[in-house]
Parts: C-alpha cells; sequence; structure tokens
C-alpha cells in the first residue's frame, strides 16, 4: 500500500520546480530534502519556532504548516533566494553579519525571511515593528537584540540608497 | 511528527467541496488555512481519512462592504482583513481582534472560516463573531442555511456545522450609528499565545453621550465565546459612567464558568473576565465618544 | 583593510565580523539534519506513556510488516549489546540506556526504535508497536522521593538519593551562634532548560571495510568519542566523530549520548546509516531538553551593619529517573558559593534526588543560574530584613577590588575584579536615579513598579573539578584544550581545532587570536575542525572555558610558529633570536631592516629549503599546543576544598519592571547588564551571548517551566505550552563593559559562554519582588507566572 503522489508544480527561488509528491509531505520537508534547499530549518513541526519560514506569494508563512502539495501554482522564496542575482549578499544579510545578529545560525533564515517580508512592505519600521514582525520567530542565543540592530541597518541603508 | 497518511483533494469549487463532504462525511476534514489543523496532524491527534484543500476556491475569498454588514468568504486570509480599510471603517472590531492573532505568519495562512469552524473559546475571531451576531453561511449538496453565530458555537472546538457542510461565507452586522466605537483586548502568556481571556466590546451612544446599543463579550470564559445581550442592554440610555460599565464587566464575569489549565486558574480567569470586559467597554466608549 | 589599533592589541578587542557568519546567512550551515548520507535510514520512537510501570511484553510483528521498516529494536536486545551510560557520581546500580529495559521510569522514556526508508514511515511503523505496561507506584515530588517508604526509581540503588554531602567551610555554626540577626526561607528554581530551536540529531554509518564508525552528532559533549565508544563496545579509534557539524545552539544541553548509542548501534548492526532527528515531542519529553529542578533552603547569618557572616545552602536537585553528568550541577556552584560576597563561613549540603521525570542534563552555567537565584534573593531579603539599602548592603559585602587573588572558603581562588566599580558603572549607565523616579512614578499612577538587582559571577575556564568533588573514585584532573596550527607551502595559515561549535564563534576566535600572534590579518586565516580520530585533546565548550582554553592553546601555536620564524631568520643571519624583530611575519635585524625575511622566504625556507633550516628544527610550519587548564589538577582536600574555574567574570544586573496590579502582566521596562569578563576578544560576539544569557534567562525567571502532573506526564510538552521568550517578550538591553584582566590567561581574557543567564533571573526575581514589597508580599519560586504575581498581589475578597 503506497501513498497517493500529486503532480505540483512551484517556482521556488525564481524557478520552476515540478515533482510527485504524497499529501502528507509538509512544504518544508519537501524543500529540504527532495529539492534539497537545506536552507531553511525545521524546529517544531506545530508552527511556533519560525524556524521554516519561507516566503509565499512574497509573505512569510510557515513551511512547516503547509503540504508541499498546496504550494501548487504559487511562488516560494527560501534563504537561498534572498541573495542578489550575483549570487552577493543582500544588504539585509550583509547588515545581519554587520551586527552580529546570528550566532548558531539555525534560526536565521527565518529571521531573514521575515525581516525581509517587513522591509518589502514597510522601509521605516520602528522597533515595535520589528519586533513584532519577528515576533512569530524564535531565537535562543542573541536575544534578539542584535538583530534588530541588522533589520534597522538594513532599513537604513536602503534608504540611503 | 509526520502527518498520518490521508487522501488529498485540491477542491476547484464549493460544489466540489460539498460533493466530496458528502461522499466522504466524518472521515474528511476541510483545509484551509492550516494553522490549526496541520499541527494536530503533526501530532496525529486528528487523522481524517481526507483532506480536502479549500484554498484555491476563488469563491471563497472576497469581501464584500456594504452598507449594513460586510460580508467575507470563508477562505479570506486573516492578513487581507487586516489590510481592508473599508472593512475596518465599517466593522473595526475585525481588524482591532486580528491584532491579537498569532504572528504575521499566522495570519497569512489563516482564514477567517477556518478560525471560526476551529471554534476555540479563546481564540478572538469567535469571539468577535458572537459579539456582533455574525451569521455563517453553511452550504452542503443540500442546499444553504443560515446559522447565527449563538447557534454556530456548540462548545469548545465544536459547531453546529454539519460534516457534511462547508462553511461558505460570514456576514457581519455593521452599526449604523456615526459615534460607534469598538475594542478589543485580552491576555496571553506572550505576545500572540493563546488568550486566558478576551474580551470584546462595541458602543454606540446618541448625540448627547447616551448609550444607544452596546455589545460585549468573553473568550477563554467557557466552552465558547462568550455574549452578554441582557448586561449590555441594561448599559442602554446610560451615559456609560464608570461604575456602570464596571458593573456590568463584573455581571458577565460572575456568569462565566471558566476552566483551568497550565497557565490560568479558574479563579484567575473570573477575574481576568471583569478586569478585561471593563477594559474593552471602557475603550470602546472612549472611541465612540471621539468619533 | 584598515584594522584600528585596539589599547595593545591590533586585532583582540577590535569590531570584527565573525567568520562563521556568510555560510549561515546564506543558508548553507550544514547541521546534521543536512547531512545526507547514501541509503540512509531513519529512526523513530515509541515512548512510554507511563511514569513508572513494568514492560509486560512488547508485541512488534505489525510494526516489521509496515512498510519501509527495516527493523524494529526493543531494550532487550540494545541492552544486551551494549554498556549502560555513564552515571558520574558513585551510584554503579543506576544504570542507563538509550531504551528501557524490563521497566520503564519516566513518561517519555523509549521504549523502542523503528528504523524505516523515512521518519514518516517509521512513525507508521512506531504506531503499530503494541506495548503491555503494569503501572508502578511512582513519586515526581522531590521531598516525597526522600521520604521514607517513598516508590524507588532505582530498586537496585537502594534509596532515591544518588548524592548527598553536607560541605562545612569555615565557623558556621559560631557565626550562626553569635550573630545578630538571621533570616532563612526558600527559593525554588523550576525545571527548566535553555532549549534550543534545534532539537539533538545524530546519523552514524558502519564501514566494514575499515571497521570505523563515523558519527555526526549535533553536540556539545566533553569525551563524547569516548563515551560512545565504551558504550559500544568499540576501541576508542573504531569511532569517527565529525566535529564539522554547525550545532543549532545548544547552551549545554546537547549531550546525545543515549541517542548516539542507539543509533551507532543500529548502523553497526543493520550496516546501512542511520539517522535519528528527535521530534519535538521526543524533545522535550524524552531528550536532554530538562534541566535543575531544585530547591534551596537558605539561612543567612548578619550583622546589624549588614555584614554577612555565614551562610548555610541546602540544595535539593531533581535529576528525574537517570543521571548522567546532571548531580555534577550541584557541584559546579561550590566554586562560587558564596558569590562575589566576602562570607567567610558557609555550609552547604547538595542532595540530587531522583523521580520518575524526564531526566535532567546539563545546562547553561551548570546549576550557577539557581545558585545565583538563591543568594541573590537572600541578599535582598537580609535589606529588607535591615531595613538597608540592597546596593549598599551589596557594596558592603563585596569582595573589594584590592584583595585579589581571593580565596572563598570553598577553596576556589577568584583571580580578578573589582565589583564595586562594576556595579557603579551599571547605575551610572542605567541612570539609577531616574530609575527609582520611574518607579515611583509607575506606583504613583497605580501600577506595581519594582527595580531588581542582581551581582554575581560567572566562573569559567571549565576545570570540572566538581567531578571529583562528587565523586571520590574519579580521580580525573585533566582539563585542557588544543590547537594545531599549519602553514602551509603558499603560506596561508590554518587553524585546526577539536570541538563542534553552536554559535559561540570558534573560528572567530582562533582566527584572531593567531592573527594577533603571528601578526597577520585574521581575515586570511582559516580555521578547521578534525574528526575525533585526527583530533587533539579537547574538553569541549562547555563551562565557559573556550575564550581561555582555546585561546590560550592557539596563542601557544601560534607563539611556537613564530619562535620557529625567528629561529629560522636567526639561523640564516647568523645572529641570536635576540638580535631580531618580527613584524607582520616578516623577521628583520634590529636596526638593519633592510636584513629581512619576508614570510614568504621563510615559509619557503620551513617547506623546502632544508639545507637553510635550523638542525634543531623539523621540516614544515606547524604547531600543536595542548593546555592544561591554570590552576587546574588538583584533587579536593578531605574538607571538599578545590579549586574549580580558574577565571571569574562578574555582571550586575539592574532591571525596572511594571506589573499590572489589575492582572499580574509583569513588563521588563528597563534592561541594563554591567559586565566584566576581563578582555574581549571578539566585543559582539561577547555582547551576543551577554544578550542571549539574558534573554535565557527572561525565560526561566518569568515562562518556562516543564510541568508535571501528579500522574507524572510532561504538562508543557510542546512549544504551546513551553514558552519561549519572542521579540516581543526580551526588551531592548544594554550592556556596561568593564575590564579587570585575568592573570591567569594568555590575554586577559575570562570566559563568557554563560553570560547573562547566570544573573537575569536573580535580576527579575528580584524586581518583582521589589514590587510586590509594599503589598508585604513576596515570591521566591521560579519561574513567576501571571497568575503567581496576582495571587500574591490581590487582595483575598473572599468569593472564589
Amino acid at each position: 500500500m503506497s501513498e497517493t503522489l500529486h503532480a505540483v508544480s512551484v517556482e521556488v527561488n525564481g524557478k520552476p520546480r515540478s515533482a510527485q509528491v504524497p499529501a502528507r509531505l509538509s512544504l518544508v520537508d519537501w524543500l529540504r530534502e527532495d529539492l534539497c534547499l537545506t536552507g531553511t530549518h525545521i524546529g517544531c513541526e506545530h508552527g511556533v519556532c519560525g524556524a521554516c519560514s519561507v516566503m509565499l506569494d512574497g509573505e512569510p508563512v510557515r513551511a512547516c504548516l503547509m503540504y508541499a502539495v498546496q504550494a501548487h501554482g504559487h511562488s516560494v522564496t527560501t534563504v537561498e533566494g534572498l541573495a542578489r542575482p550575483d549570487g552577493s549578499m543582500s544588504v539585509l544579510q550583509d547588515s545581519f553579519c554587520e551586527t552580529h545578529g546570528l550566532q548558531c545560525g539555525y534560526c536565521t533564515p527565518g529571521m531573514l525571511i521575515a525581516s525581509q517580508c517587513l522591509l518589502n512592505s514597510n522601509p521605516t519600521p520602528t522597533e515595535e515593528q520589528i519586533r513584532d514582525a519577528i515576533g512569530g520567530n524564535l531565537c535562543r542565543c542573541t536575544g534578539y537584540q542584535q538583530i534588530v540592530e541588522a533589520v534597522q541597518l538594513a532599513a537604513e541603508r536602503t534608504r540611503a540608497k | 511528527m509526520k502527518a498520518a497518511p490521508f487522501e488529498y483533494a485540491r477542491a476547484a469549487s464549493v460544489a466540489e467541496v460539498c460533493e466530496l463532504l458528502r461522499r466522504h462525511g466524518d472521515g474528511a476534514k476541510l483545509l484551509a488555512g492550516g494553522q490549526s489543523l496541520v499541527p494536530m496532524m503533526a501530532m496525529r491527534l486528528v487523522r481524517p481519512a481526507w483532506l480536502i484543500d479549500i484554498n484555491e476556491i476563488a469563491a471563497l475569498k472576497f469581501v464584500s462592504v456594504e452598507k449594513d454588514a460586510v460580508r467575507t468568504g470563508a477562505c479570506t486570509r486573516q492578513c487581507t482583513i487586516e489590510r481592508d480599510l473599508a472593512l475596518a471603517a465599517r466593522v473595526p472590531l475585525l481588524a482591532q481582534a486580528l491584532a491579537w492573532v498569532g504572528h504575521v505568519q499566522t495570519r497569512n495562512r489563516g482564514t477567517l472560516g477556518g478560525s471560526l469552524a476551529h471554534a476555540d473559546p479563546c481564540a478572538e475571531l469567535p469571539l468577535v463573531a458572537q459579539v456582533l451576531g455574525a451569521r455563517m453561511l453553511l452550504r452542503s449538496g443540500s442546499g444553504t442555511r443560515t446559522l447565527e453565530a449563538e447557534r454556530f458555537f456548540s462548545g469548545p472546538m465544536a459547531t453546529s456545522a454539519r460534516s457534511d457542510e462547508c462553511l461558505e461565507e460570514i456576514h457581519w452586522p455593521a452599526w449604523s450609528w456615526r459615534h460607534t466605537g469598538s475594542a478589543f483586548t485580552e491576555i496571553s502568556v506572550r505576545h500572540g499565545d493563546f488568550a486566558m481571556v478576551a474580551a470584546a466590546a462595541q458602543i454606540a451612544i446618541d448625540g448627547d453621550g447616551r448609550c444607544v446599543r452596546a455589545a460585549f463579550g468573553l473568550g477563554g470564559a467557557g466552552g465558547t465565546p462568550l455574549a452578554f445581550p441582557k448586561i449590555a442592554a441594561r448599559l442602554v440610555g446610560t451615559r456609560l459612567d464608570d461604575a456602570a460599565v464596571n458593573d456590568a464587566a463584573h455581571a458577565a464575569a460572575t456568569e462565566t464558568e471558566p476552566g483551568s489549565d497550565l497557565h490560568a486558574s479558574a479563579e484567575y480567569r473570573r477575574h481576568l473576565a471583569g478586569v478585561l470586559a471593563a477594559r474593552a467597554l471602557r475603550e470602546a466608549r472612549e472611541r465612540a465618544r471621539s468619533r | 583593510m584598515n584594522v584600528p589599533e585596539n589599547g595593545p592589541y591590533r586585532y583582540i578587542g577590535a569590531k570584527r565580523r565573525a567568520k562563521e557568519h556568510p555560510r549561515f546567512v546564506s543558508g548553507r550551515g550544514r547541521f546534521v539534519a543536512d547531512i545526507a548520507l547514501p541509503g540512509m535510514k531513519h529512526v523513530a520512537l515509541v515512548a512510554s506513556p507511563h511514569a513508572a510501570a513494568r514492560i509486560v511484553s512488547i508485541d512488534i510483528k505489525a510494526a516489521l510488516a509496515a512498510p519501509g521498516v527495516l527493523h524494529v529494536l526493543t531494550g532487550e536486545e540494545f541492552c544486551a549489546s551494549t554498556d549502560s551510560l555513564a552515571t558520574g557520581v558513585d551510584a554503579p546500580k543506576v544504570t542507563r540506556f538509550a531504551l528501557a529495559l524490563g521497566v520503564v521510569r519516566y513518561a517519555g522514556e523509549w521504549v523502542a526504535a523503528v528504523v524505516a526508508d523515512s521518519r514518516a514511515l517509521a512513525e507508521d511503523a512506531a504506531e503499530r508497536i503494541e506495548v503491555e505496561y503494569d503501572p508502578l507506584p511512582h513519586v515526581i515530588d522531590p521531598e516525597k522521593a526522600l521520604a521514607p517508604g517513598a516508590p524507588l526509581v532505582h530498586p537496585a540503588h537502594g534509596s532515591n538519593v544518588l548524592y548527598r554531602r553536607k560541605f562545612v567551610w569555615g565557623p558556621v555554626e559560631e557565626e550562626f551562634a553569635n550573630a545578630e540577626h538571621k533570616i532563612a526561607f526558600r527559593a525554588v528554581w523550576g525545571r527548566s532548560a535553555t532549549v534550543p530551536i534545534e532539537t539533538f540529531g545524530v546519523a552514524a554509518q558502519w564501514d566494514a571495510g575499515t571497521g570505523i564508525l563515523d558519527v555526526w552528532a549535533s553536540i556539545q559533549m566533553p569525551k563524547f568519542p569516548d563515551q560512545t565508544a565504551r558504550a559500544l563496545r568499540l576501541p576508542g579509534n573504531a569511532v569517527r566523530v565529525h566535529h564539522d557539524v554547525d550545532v543549532g545552539g545548544s547552551y549545554g544541553v546537547k549531550r546525545g549520548i543515549k541517542h548516539t548509542v542507539l543509533v551507532g548501534y543500529l548502523a553497526k548492526r543493520l550496516g546501512v546509516a542511520v539517522r535519528l532527528i528527535e521530534d519535538r515531542l521526543e524533545n522535550l519529553r524524552g531528550g536532554d531538553m530538562q534541566g535543575p529542578d531544585r530547591f534551596f533552603d537558605m539561612q543567612l547569618a548578619f550583622d546589624g551593619d549588614g555584614t554577612i557572616r555565614a551562610m548555610k545552602i541546602r540544595a535539593v536537585d531533581d535529576v528525574g529517573a537517570y543521571a548522567g553528568r546532571s548531580p555534577f550541577q550541584l557541584g559546579k556552584p561550590v566554586t562560587a558559593i558564596c558569590g562575589p560576597y566576602a562570607i567567610g563561613a558557609i555550609e552547604y549540603e547538595p542532595t540530587s534526588v531522583m523521580t520518575n521525570k524526564t531526566p535532567q542534563e546539563a545546562v547553561r552555567g551548570f546549576g550557577q543560574s539557581p545558585t545565583n537565584f538563591a543568594i541573590e534573593r537572600a541578599i535582598d531579603r537580609v535589606a529588607r530584613h535591615l531595613g538597608m539599602d540592597r546596593i549598599e548592603l551589596r557594596k558592603r559585602n563585596f569582595i573589594r577590588n584590592d584583595q585579589f587573588p581571593y580565596t572563598i572558603a570553598s577553596g576556589s581562588t577568584y583571580d580578578s575584579g573589582d565589583y564595586h566599580a562594576v556595579l557603579d558603572e551599571t547605575l551610572a549607565a542605567i541612570d539609577y536615579a531616574s530609575l527609582v523616579r520611574a518607579r515611583d512614578d509607575a506606583r504613583s499612577s497605580g501600577r506595581l513598579a519594582g527595580i531588581g538587582i542582581a551581582s554575581c559571577l560567572e566562573p569559567s575556564g571549565g576545570n570540572s573539578a566538581f567531578e571529583v568533588l562528587m565523586n571520590p573514585k574519579n580521580e580525573n584532573t585533566t582539563w585542557m584544550d588544543s590547537c594545531l596550527v599549519r602553514v602551509d607551502l603558499s603560506g596561508a595559515i590554518t587553524g585546526v581545532i577539536s570541538n563542534s561549535s553552536a554559535g559561540q564563534g570558534h573560528e572567530s576566535l582562533v582566527s584572531t587570536v593567531l592573527g594577533e600572534i603571528l601578526e597577520r590579518d585574521p581575515e586570511t586565516i582559516r580555521v578547521v575542525r578534525a574528526d575525533s580520530l585526527t583530533a587533539l585533546p579537547s574538553n569541549s565548550p562547555v563551562g565557559s572555558r573556550m575564550a581561555i582554553m582555546l585561546g590560550g592553546a592557539a596563542a601557544g601555536a601560534a607563539k611556537t610558529i613564530k619562535e620557529t620564524l625567528v629561529a629560522i631568520a636567526a639561523h640564516n643571519f647568523e645572529c641570536s633570536p635576540g638580535d631580531l624583530e618580527y613584524r607582520d611575519g616578516s623577521v628583520s635585524l634590529k636596526g638593519a631592516p633592510e636584513k629581512r625575511l619576508d614570510w614568504d622566504q621563510l615559509v619557503e625556507i620551513a617547506h623546502r629549503k632544508f639545507h637553510k633550516l635550523p638542525a634543531a628544527l623539523e621540516p614544515g610550519l606547524q604547531a600543536k599546543f595542548v593546555w592544561g587548564v591554570p590552576t587546574g589538577g588538583a584533587l579536593p582536600t578531605p574538607e571538599g576544598r578545590i579549586q574549580i574555574y580558574p577565571c571569574y567574570a562578574f555582571e550586575a544586573h539592574i532591571v525596572l519592571v511594571e506589573i499590572d496590579p489589575d492582572t499580574g502582566k509583569p513588563a521588563i521596562r528597563k534592561y541594563v547588564c554591567g559586565h566584566d569578563c576581563g578582555v574581549m576578544i571578539n566585543p559582539d560576539i561577547v555582547h551576543g551571548m551577554t544578550y542571549g544569557g539574558i534573554a535565557h534567562g527572561i525565560g526561566a525567571a518569568l515562562y518556562e517551566k516543564f510541568s508535571y502532573t501528579e500522574d507524572g506526564q510532561l504538562a508543557s510538552g510542546t512549544f504551546m505550552d513551553y514558552l519561549i521568550p519572542s521579540a516581543m517578550e526580551v526588551p531592548a538591553m544594554a550592556i556596561v563593559d568593564h575590564c579587570t584582566p585575568s592573570p591567569l590567561t594568555t590575554f586577559g581574557q575570562k570566559g563568557s559562554g554563560e553570560a547573562g543567564y547566570l544573573g537575569a533571573p536573580a535580576a527579575i526575581a528580584n524586581a518583582i519582588n521589589d514590587a510586590l514589597d509594599p503589598l508585604g508580599a513576596s515570591i521566591d519560586t521560579l519561574p513567576i507566572s501571571h497568575l503567581a504575581i496576582w495571587k500574591a498581589s490581590a487582595p483575598r475578597k473572599g468569593a472564589p
């Protein structure tokens, strides 16, 4: 008795990807195991920690709370898709490096997704807005301080351009 | 934490949903935003034979702002509601409540209908529905019916929807008075957590500052979200001074029989109910006065 | 790159981006779940639902027949084929295996392991395993576990006490008899831990051709390869632990021994690569996630002027149903048992007791944070008793900056410090006077508000002498770390370390130190990790030791390289090393700088020009340095006096908390931490640790608890109930740096891996108590919930 497979076509980091997936395969598992995009991480599998955050059609969602089959016809951006076309770091990624906004790196992809989405819709966020935007992403290393500083720096640098 | 295997169908229309529900009955569950259902499936607390995905049904995603009400499709995303200014002007309590719902990721997938159908007694949207007397339009293979919130929510995590019914649309009544104000407040341990207790209030006053209509309710204080129309009715005609507001809040809290859990005892919840109901009423009153 | 001068150092202490960052921000970290081995199989676990029960039968037939299943393992096979894991204290009858044998001792204990083609299929099969249990009496409360007639968690051990001893250092009874004042109270530290976002995971592969078991794990554990090999009955050189696995946070907890022995056994037995990634349920309930669970009965004897004469600490810690290193978390605080205070007489009675709960594992600070919490609550209570200002009281009792090195009653010597200065700087930074006004204003507006102060030590250097202190049969006195430095034929520098890292920035640490000594740009220096077969000795990043030990080892190796380069030049210039000057990797004659050999030339000689190499030197350009911990190496005295950690960092926390009096909801309004860890090698990294430590402390103080029902069920077994603070709960924080260098280390650095966590719970508890003080209420139990605050603050008006 094997599981029914479903055809999915998803644009992932700008590239069309197709697959046959069992219904219960989560989006995060599909990205990690089948597409080998291991930058997105799993921390709880019940929608609390935010380590699995990806962009779905440009908005941050928890990839552990979606099945891969649901992404059919949509576009997904993972941390691997945040770099510039020439492969260099985005302003946000570079800002995280500048302020030491990460230590172990495990929550970092989710933090980048959540904060990039914030900056995409609000280029001048207050500290409160930044904290709210990453409020669904748990970090145990940084105490969030240097992450907030990274997002503030990225906002400033983007405005200055 | 991988879900047990299930069959999956991505429905293209409400008719298709109804057909699938008719066919699979109790063996099927509807998948909307998944923010509540998918964790339960991951923990294998819920293991439907069939999951019917209603996320791609365009007919279920709409917001129609009308004169006396706002109609929303059941699969309208919470984030859509949050951002809709016209809706916020007509039914402000919805956007106010949504500020307390989970986190941004939750609201980007979570739907109005999903939250209502999940019927968590401490959830924000069911409380708003209860307080405003929202009406749920349910469709099945044999037709449609409309249930008022009071009849829709039947118990903790339970609604009166039949297993062959799909929640299609929600009708949120809007108040017509100019001086209408509303407020939503809750206490949770952390920001975005399940509320220990939540309170929602909406008040309309006339040009002289007298209350012409009031509605308020409590979440997390019983097996369903609770509204207190009789107590609210006693506020009509008053100037909503603090004493009257506090009495109403206290009376409501006294009626509740909250539960106990890891984070809050029944006694504490009942206390919070009184405090939050008063706060919501006062804040709604101030907003009404300032219009 | 333009690097600013920084005191006497060029690179040390300067702002520098961590080397580790680029791979993590681009999603190219290599965590254990990212490692795919060909043909790899996956493990899911079956856990006991009972706190205590006899296993009557395990029916695995249906599971074996499930799709994709390769094997189902139970304790019967596993426990016969492997050895029990080590318990640190002397308790040979307390055995410990990854799978239960015959009995289960806690709800969540693993009873069977399924190996299948995917994790999902393994979970499907695990559901088909039928275990019949015969429940036994259980005990959840540690005081009940200590009482006569309590159900025994390990009957063969004879009692539930794993360890108990009363240490008496100094004239304790005399001081108590003569003191003008005494207080007594109980402080309770709820069971919590620093739960990382990445669960524990391990992958293993047995190569029958070479007889090597390869292991990749998300690990932070001393002697991990050794203990794995022992339990698997393999020689040490048959286990190859790969340290180049990124660890997604550990902060003490990822000990992973039982998982690794289980997976290693399966890999060898089945001849396939096997991987176990704990899901969050397995992790919280059955993994290494739970920490100290302790109450302290405190007694203090003091004079009217606030001088504390003596202190008695009776600490009872509930380690749960099994123990590895966890009882040692009662021993480590001996190294700073009087905190930063000159209290000359201490009685310390630690008891480690077993109950039918998930076993406790190591947590950041290794017991120091709970102890600091108890001591700081005591200090505040003394102040209250005397009507004395809490700052004044602390300053009166602080060890003074002219008293170092200062030997405390328990035998540890504090290396250096200036507690008065750090506290003063912190008070200035937070503008204490206006903080008091802010508190008082809040109180006038009807809110509850309190200022919390905590001053405490972070012992660092990881000389784990509590092992010998608590187990006379253990004579382990060696705690070292190592570094190998290679300069290759192209002149590029590589440092080789022998541990895995979980965000502490060891690559940055080592490259900075090597760059400093060799005067070469750290950006050009690569740091890689050896595996356990090619490694030099390391005791892992525990006990806040790596800045000291790894930093010291790297410096030692770099100095050797530098000496070698000077020796090569001396030989070629036919002079003595004293005539030469080393600068930026070149060596030249003093006074005749044109007579110079540059880096590339020296490297050439070392690697290729044997005829130009001094006879005493080996060919090539490499050096290894193994460094033993300073002040270590001794056994305890009969009274239990011993130097445990060599270096003592200090922190002073000041926090303003407001409480909504109607709901009991606390909010942290302001947070400043003064921190003195000697010389900081990388300030951003040190600050990051401190902020993160404070966040951990906020969790322990207000949100996190592993709660158990009477039935022994873990009630907070998911992230919906075990509440980790988010960016909305952790406030903006400020750190004030101070530097009293350590005389014992290469650059004067002290450790800072536990910074913030060691004082934050104490500070927050003290703030809440200050807020409740006008009501005459107090709370000495962590975590402090909204409910607890409300109960303590709301006058009871009768009605339920």
